[in-house]
C-alpha cells in the first residue's frame, strides 16, 4: 500500500477543504469508522479517518489518537464550532458528498493501485 | 527524558460540548514535558476513554496527572453510581449507554478494555452508590 496526500485525498473524494492548508501531508493509513471508541482502540498515529459522525468528539479524538486528518462523508458539513477547534488544533477536515461505502472504496483504489 | 509533573484536572458531568477538553490539555502538557509521542498517544487515549465516561456516566469527577522520570500515572476519581458488577463493565461490547451517548461515537462498550489494553497497569474499584477509582501507569521506556 502506497500513502496518499491529502490534496488526493481531494481530488479523489470530490471533496471540500474546510481546514488545513497544508495538503501535502501524508496519510499512513486511512480508516472508515463512527464508533469513535473503535478509532481510539484500532487506529495508528496519521490515520486519516472518514466518518458519518459530526460531533466534537470527532476533533478531539482526532488530537488524542494523532490523526492526520478527518474527512466527512454523506455531505455532512460541520458546525462552526467543530471547525473552530479543528483550526486552533490544526486538524485538517475535508467534506464530501459521497457515502462512507464509496469514498472508502474509491481511497482503497487509490491506496492500493496508485502510480 | 520528561521532567517531573503533578495536576489535577476537574471534568464536569453531562458537559459534552467540552468533553475531551481535559485530555487534549493532558496531551499538551505531555509534549511540553518531553514525554514520548508514544507514550503521549497512549496516555491520551487512556485519558478521553476515562474522561468520557466520567461525563457520560459519574456526572463528573477529578483526573489527577503525575509524570515522573519513569512512568505517567493517572487516577481518576468520581462519586458516580458506581459499577455494580466490574468483570461485565471490563468486558468488550458490555454497555449501559443511553442514545445520546452512543450518537457521539462513544458508549459501545469499548472504554474501559480500550483503558487498560494502553496501560501497563491498572486497577478498578468501584461501590455502588459512592463511586468508581481507576488507577492507570504508563511505563515510560528509553528507546536505545
Amino acid at each position: 500500500m502506497k500513502s496518499i496526500t491529502l490534496a488526493e485525498v481531494r481530488d479523489v473524494l470530490g471533496a471540500e477543504v474546510l481546514n488545513g492548508d497544508d495538503l501535502s501531508i501524508k496519510a499512513t493509513a486511512v480508516g472508515s469508522a463512527d464508533l469513535l471508541s473503535d478509532v481510539l482502540a484500532t487506529s495508528k498515529s496519521g490515520t486519516l479517518l472518514l466518518t458519518g459522525l459530526v460531533s466534537m468528539q470527532v476533533i478531539r479524538t482526532a488530537i488524542v489518537a494523532d490523526l492526520c486528518g478527518v474527512v466527512f462523508v454523506r455531505g455532512k458539513k460541520p458546525g462552526k464550532e467543530i471547525l473552530s477547534l479543528a483550526r486552533e488544533s490544526k486538524i485538517p477536515v475535508l467534506a464530501t458528498p459521497l457515502k462512507m461505502f464509496e469514498a472508502s472504496g474509491r481511497l482503497y483504489v487509490a491506496i492500493s493501485e496508485g502510480p | 527524558m520528561a521532567e517531573a509533573f503533578e495536576s489535577v484536572y476537574r471534568v464536569l458531568g453531562k458537559d459534552f460540548s467540552n468533553a475531551g477538553r481535559v485530555s487534549t490539555s493532558i496531551k499538551d502538557t505531555l509534549k511540553r514535558l518531553g514525554v514520548s509521542p508514544a507514550v503521549v498517544r497512549r496516555v491520551a487515549i487512556v485519558s478521553y476513554e476515562a474522561e468520557m465516561n466520567l461525563v457520560m456516566y459519574a456526572i463528573g469527577g477529578k483526573m489527577s496527572l503525575s509524570v515522573s522520570r519513569d512512568a505517567v500515572t493517572l487516577n481518576v476519581d468520581d462519586g458516580g453510581p458506581g459499577i455494580p458488577d466490574i468483570s461485565l463493565a471490563m468486558q468488550e461490547g458490555y454497555s449501559t449507554a443511553t442514545a445520546e451517548m452512543r450518537e457521539m461515537g462513544f458508549g459501545a462498550g469499548m472504554g474501559l478494555p480500550n483503558i487498560k489494553k494502553n496501560a501497563d497497569e491498572f486497577n478498578i474499584s468501584s461501590e455502588v452508590g459512592r463511586g468508581t477509582r481507576l488507577f492507570i501507569r504508563v511505563v515510560q521506556t528509553q528507546v536505545s
